[in-house]
């Protein structure tokens, strides 16, 4: 064996025992460097006879190349091992929880107006609004609910002080004032809904003094009892999600609307568990009635050429019954735990792209 | 109001089923609250004759009895002291289910002797909780027939909900003419022959009405009988009343409410002998008092109507008796009023005396104008049939309201408004099936309305009559039809801001609470609320008294119930209305949130915080940026904070020098102290009227992005200045040192004390520094940072710290 394989020898099983990147360096140098073995040999070719010079060149170059390979081989392999130490140290916990997030809700009353809302887009409505605090002519003369009249009497009307050209400040006993106030605002045709904060002098496990109603009031030319079937059974059928939900329509009485009719819809209690859908029971789930033709004159419409429809539905009742809320008063008392369980994520906007519910 | 099957059938020809019957009246709108069959489970049980009952040889509280049940004789035992030999009881045999307790009978031996069958308390029955013996039936019912049939309980009871409309359906014939004229059966003849008066009434009627007043009581019909005995009622008389609800008195009392019931007919008998010469209609002399048929002692007006002899009043008109002239038992000639009361009067009377009674609901819904004598013809041969006497001539005062009212109806107005095309005859049909007398062809027909539907106004009226009665659900279903091919947004800019509020806040992490609109008075008081406009007349409570001035204080007050159930962390928001007066312009949206205790669960990673003012300013400032504010253009006024905050933890957002977008701040500890609460509690209000209104742009399209391909540069400054300058100062003068230049600021540090020295504190801010044309050289950045320095000394002496 010539030293030239006596040095690669020496080397390759050096570079191949070096336990750090350190050590591998120093064989580096030891080698490669300017006082280097290899570099001493490279050296010593200078006084060598051409023939041998030639031959020995090439052996050492390539010897030169070998090693230098193999150091680069050893370093990455020393690397990787020295990495996968440092990250086996770096080593956490990943079971501990994770920084805690503050998730915020929306209440189920404002979800059901936004689903509401949805359905009734779809079908050409627009929102309007009006104030909570009414006077008795906004909310029951000029709905045809005359003084003394037992309807007036039924409604538990709350009332302030205030009193101004003899009409009573109260507050709306229910969202049909906006009605009127759209009626005398506005041209037909009119297609609006009116969610808001109705109030009534009534307190117990199924009555709230607040609470809250969607109302519905279209008026045009030619819109007919048929419509206010046709819209509402589509609303019932999306609101509760349920294709072929049985709806029944049954003559009722308001003074604001004649006809008059009260809706109710398909459920059943088989096995003491409620619900909605085909069954053998009935729910009464909202009021409507073709728009009384007093109503609209009091409103500044022509009677006799414009016609239409009114419906009025409880929020709370529609978010109880979809979302199997037991009891009404719960809305209202701001328990953190009540709002968490039955509230909704802030993204959860209903719509007809997404559906209403998740 | 509740009826039974049996007394409707008396007025109703028909085969239908009881379900057919009460599916029908709900489809006239004769709404069902409930059927009660309580003869339901009891159809088994049959009279049984008691022949024999001895002792028990084993038993001393037991009697061994033998029972004839009718088709066979029994060995029954029975533990019940009124068990005896004669009686008749209600027997059930071996193998029946007893509803009272649950079992089903089985054949056993009781203390050595066999026992088949039972006989039953009504607590066995399931009828009451009557269980200190068996049932007495009466000596003449029939051995072997069904015992609920004997116990009048083979009578279904319907109780129907009446519409305020329908004043004529509180009388069971009503009913049964709504039922008829849906073709479910067929209205019986009215057995109401007038009964021949002997004599003439010695009592005399006066209407003292005169002018405005006269309405009060058009016409009133009267009639003597003398030698009447008031006796107990019948026992069909009682079961009717029973079956209702109604607890029988004596036969002239029971009468009255038997045709209130059954004719809606208030009547009233006075004892003739307690009459005081004539009877006077007349308003009450104010102050004037009556001890009514309740015990009650009632003062009243000159607005309301009494039935008075020559002295005193005797009555409420239209609403109840008094008990000076009232019948008893020992009652011997009476005076019967069937008389006219105005609606309207009888309602304000009742409702300003707290007086309801039966006469009053019905005279307030309007009763038939034109029934009055046949009203009292048909209670006059009741009171003869059960009590006996000789009847005056009747006594008529005033008269029956003239004319009828006739309401123009055109049939085509029933396709219109009701979209369902029904044919004229069947229209006709079921105007004259419910009374309405139809004349005249062509397009308008006259239809006069009958005496017992005041409630028939117009054409729409007619049209709902129709249509109920021909079916709602025969009616065709339409969708609406669309208004365009894609819906136009149903809410309006201001709308959706509020809706895009309320999403954002929970999405930052507060829980939308939904509160009621009013509040307690010294709660709103240390809100700047509580104006006497906004109290409740009527509250509920004292809790619910007044309308609120600021959502906070109920949002406060659920922070401090939710801290009781030991849950001290609570972020609360809600979007609603408060109230500053009771006009149209008196009520403001507020979005409106509280962040309480700490800044979040404690954990492994974070230590968590109290909150302060800047949880509620990023909440103020997440929903004013959602709602289109201009959020880098708003002034932070220190000091402009309501005095529910703390006044050196709270600001205001102002847009300009007058508009207040927002308040923010650490809710005052006074406040939460006199509310209970503890603290702290950091809070916001943000006030979205004030918010400039919300307009749509010309187009949709956004300004064009222009992006740097250079490097931004960020520098550090720490500036000394004095410990009350405020850093938006600082920020700002440094901004302005090359507006062009510098894109970003953010204040990194702030301290004071240590090294400083009293009165100054350190604020360290980073600056980007943005180039747009070419890289920065040091002398750019150097003469930039030079100018940032300059600009903060001049604005507010700060010096830079080194």
């Amino acid at each position: 064996m010539d030293t030239t394989d006596q040095l690669r020898n020496d080397l390759l099983t050096a570079i191949n025992g070096a336990d750090t990147t350190a050590n591998l360096d120093a064989i580096r140098v030891s080698a490669l460097g300017k006082k280097g073995s290899i570099t001493g040999a490279m050296k010593a070719l200078g006084g060598m006879d051409a023939e041998v010079r030639r031959e020995a060149g090439q052996a050492i170059n390539a010897l030169k190349g070998e090693v230098a390979d193999a150091i680069e081989a050893r370093k990455a392999t020393l690397e990787a091992a020295e990495l996968d130490i440092r990250l086996m140290a770096e080593k956490i916990d990943v079971s501990l929880p994770v920084r805690p997030v503050s998730e915020g809700r929306i209440h189920p009353i404002s979800q059901v107006i936004d689903e509401m809302t949805a359905i009734f887009c779809e079908m050409g409505f627009t929102i309007a609004e009006g104030p909570d605090i009414e006077d008795d002519w906004y909310n029951f003369t000029a709905l045809n609910i005359p003084p003394e009249h037992p309807a007036r009497q039924e409604h538990d009307t709350f009332y302030l002080p205030g009193e101004k050209d003899g009409q009573r400040k109260v507050l709306r006993t229910h969202t049909s004032p906006v009605q009127v106030h759209t009626m005398q605002e506005s041209e037909p045709p009119i297609r609006i809904i009116v969610p808001g904060r109705t109030y009534r002098c009534d307190y117990d496990a199924t009555h709230s003094p607040m609470f809250h109603q969607i109302e519905g009031l279209v008026v045009d030319e030619t819109t007919n009892m048929a419509h206010l079937k046709g819209c509402l059974i589509d609303f019932c059928r999306a609101i509760f999600e349920v294709d072929d939900l049985p709806a029944r329509f049954r003559p009722s009485y308001f003074p604001f609307t004649e006809p008059s009719a009260e809706v109710d819809i398909g459920c059943t209690r088989d096995g003491g568990e409620f619900r909605i859908g085909h069954g053998d029971d009935w729910l009464e789930i909202l009021g409507c009635g073709m728009v009384n033709p007093k109503v609209l004159e009091n409103c500044g419409i022509d009677s006799t050429k414009y016609q239409g429809f009114a419906f009025g539905i409880g929020v709370e009742r529609i978010a109880m019954l979809k979302y199997g809320i037991p009891d009404l008063r719960t809305f209202f008392e701001s328990d953190l735990r009540w709002l968490r369980h039955y509230g909704f994520q802030a993204l959860d906007v209903p719509g007809v792209v997404g559906g209403l519910s998740r | 109001m509740k009826i039974t099957l049996g007394w409707l059938k008396e007025h109703l020809d028909t085969d239908a089923t009881l379900a057919d019957l009460t599916d029908r009246m709900t489809m006239l709108g004769l709404e069902i609250e409930s059927v009660n069959e309580r003869a339901m489970g009891l159809e088994g049980f049959v009279v049984g004759h008691v022949i024999e009952a001895v002792k028990h040889p084993d038993a001393d509280k037991l009697q061994v009895c033998t029972v004839d049940t009718g088709s066979e004789t029994l060995t029954v035992v029975c533990g019940a002291p009124n068990a005896r030999k004669g009686l008749k009881g209600v027997f059930a045999a071996s193998g029946s289910y007893i509803p009272g307790l649950d079992v089903t009978l089985k054949t056993a031996e009781i203390r050595g002797v066999e026992s088949n069958g039972m006989l039953l308390s009504e607590r066995e029955m399931g009828l009451s909780e009557e269980h200190d013996g068996i049932v007495e039936l009466p000596a003449d019912a029939p051995i072997g027939t069904p015992a609920v049939q004997v116990m009048g309980l083979d009578d279904p009871v319907i109780d129907i909900a009446i519409t305020p409309n329908r004043g004529d359906c509180l009388g069971i014939r009503g009913i049964a003419r709504d039922l008829a004229a849906s073709q479910i059966g067929t209205l019986k003849p009215l057995a109401s022959a007038p009964v021949a008066g002997t004599f003439d009434s010695p009592i005399k009627v006066h209407l003292d009405l005169d002018g405005d007043v006269a309405a009060a009581c058009p016409h009133f019909v009267g009639r003597y009988i003398r030698g009447v005995k008031n006796v107990e009622s019948p026992t069909w008389l009682k079961d009717k009343l029973l079956a209702i609800g109604l607890r029988p008195i004596s036969a002239l009392v029971d009468i009255t409410n038997i045709m209130t019931i059954e004719h809606c007919r208030p009547l009233h008998v006075f004892d003739a002998d307690k009459v005081k010469g004539d009877i006077h209609v007349r308003m009450a002399r104010p102050g004037e008092t009556l001890l009514a048929l309740n015990d009650k002692e009632y003062e009243m007006d000159a607005g309301m109507t009494v039935i008075a002899d020559d002295d005193d009043a005797e009555a409420l008109g239209g609403v109840m008796g008094g008990i000076r002239s009232g019948v008893t038992e020992e009652t011997l000639n009476v005076f019967v009023e069937s008389a006219l009361f105005d609606p309207i009067r009888t309602a304000v009377t009742g409702r300003k005396l707290n007086l309801q009674s039966d006469a009053r609901f019905r005279f307030e819904r309007g009763i038939d104008t034109a029934f009055l004598e046949t009203g009292i013809e048909i209670a006059t041969r009741m009171i003869v049939d059960i009590c006996g006497g000789e009847v005056s001539n009747l006594v008529v005062a005033g008269a029956a309201p003239a004319s009828r009212l006739v309401v123009p109806f055109r049939p085509a107005r029933v396709l219109q408004l009701a979209g369902v095309d029904v044919a004229l005859d069947e229209m006709k049909r079921i105007l004259d099936a419910l009374g309405f007398v139809v004349t005249g062809d062509g397009d308008t027909l006259d239809v006069a309305v009958p005496s017992w539907r005041g409630d028939i106004v117009g054409e729409a009226c007619l049209v709902e009559e129709i249509v109920r009665v021909y079916g709602y659900d025969r009616l065709p279903v339409i969708s609406l039809p669309r208004l365009g091919a894609v819906p136009h947004p149903a809410l309006n800019a201001e709308q959706r801001r509020r809706a895009d509020v309320r999403r954002t806040l929970a999405a930052v992490g507060l829980v939308e609470a939904v509160t009621q609109s009013f509040m307690q008075a010294d709660h709103a008081a240390l809100f700047g609320g509580g104006g006497d406009d906004l109290v409740l007349v009527n509250p509920i409570s004292s809790e619910l008294g007044v309308m609120r001035p600021s959502i906070l204080p109920n949002l406060i007050a659920a922070v401090g119930r939710n801290a009781d159930m030991g849950i001290g962390d609570c972020p609360l928001f809600e979007v609603g209305p408060q109230f500053r007066g009771d006009g149209p312009d008196g009520q403001d949206m507020v979005a409106s949130g509280v962040r309480s205790g700490r800044s979040g669960r404690r954990n492994w990673a974070e230590p968590p915080r109290p909150v302060d003012a800047f949880d509620a300013k990023a909440d103020a400032l997440a929903a004013l940026a959602v709602a289109g504010a201009p959020t880098d253009k708003l002034q932070i006024v220190t000091d402009g904070a309501p005095g529910w905050y703390h006044p050196g933890r709270s600001g205001t957002l102002n847009l300009g020098p007058k508009t207040v977008l927002a308040a923010f701040g650490e809710v005052h500890p006074g406040v939460l102290a006199k509310m209970g609460v503890k603290g702290p509690i950091a809070a916001f209000e943000v006030y979205l009227d004030n918010l400039p209104k919300a307009k749509k742009a010309k187009g949709t399209t956004k300004p064009l992005l222009r992006l740097s391909p250079l490097h931004p540069v960020k520098r550090d400054f720490a500036f000394v200045v004095a410990a009350d300058v405020r850093a938006d100062v600082v920020t700002r003068a440094a901004r302005s040192a090359d507006k062009g230049l510098i894109s970003d600021i953010s204040v990194f540090d702030v301290f004071a004390g240590g090294t400083l020295g009293e009165g100054l504190k350190s604020l360290a801010i980073n600056v980007t520094l943005q180039p747009t044309d070419k890289t920065l050289t040091d002398e750019d950045i150097e003469r930039v940072s030079n100018s940032i320095v300059a600009a903060v000394e001049k604005a507010c002496g700060g010096t830079l710290r080194i």
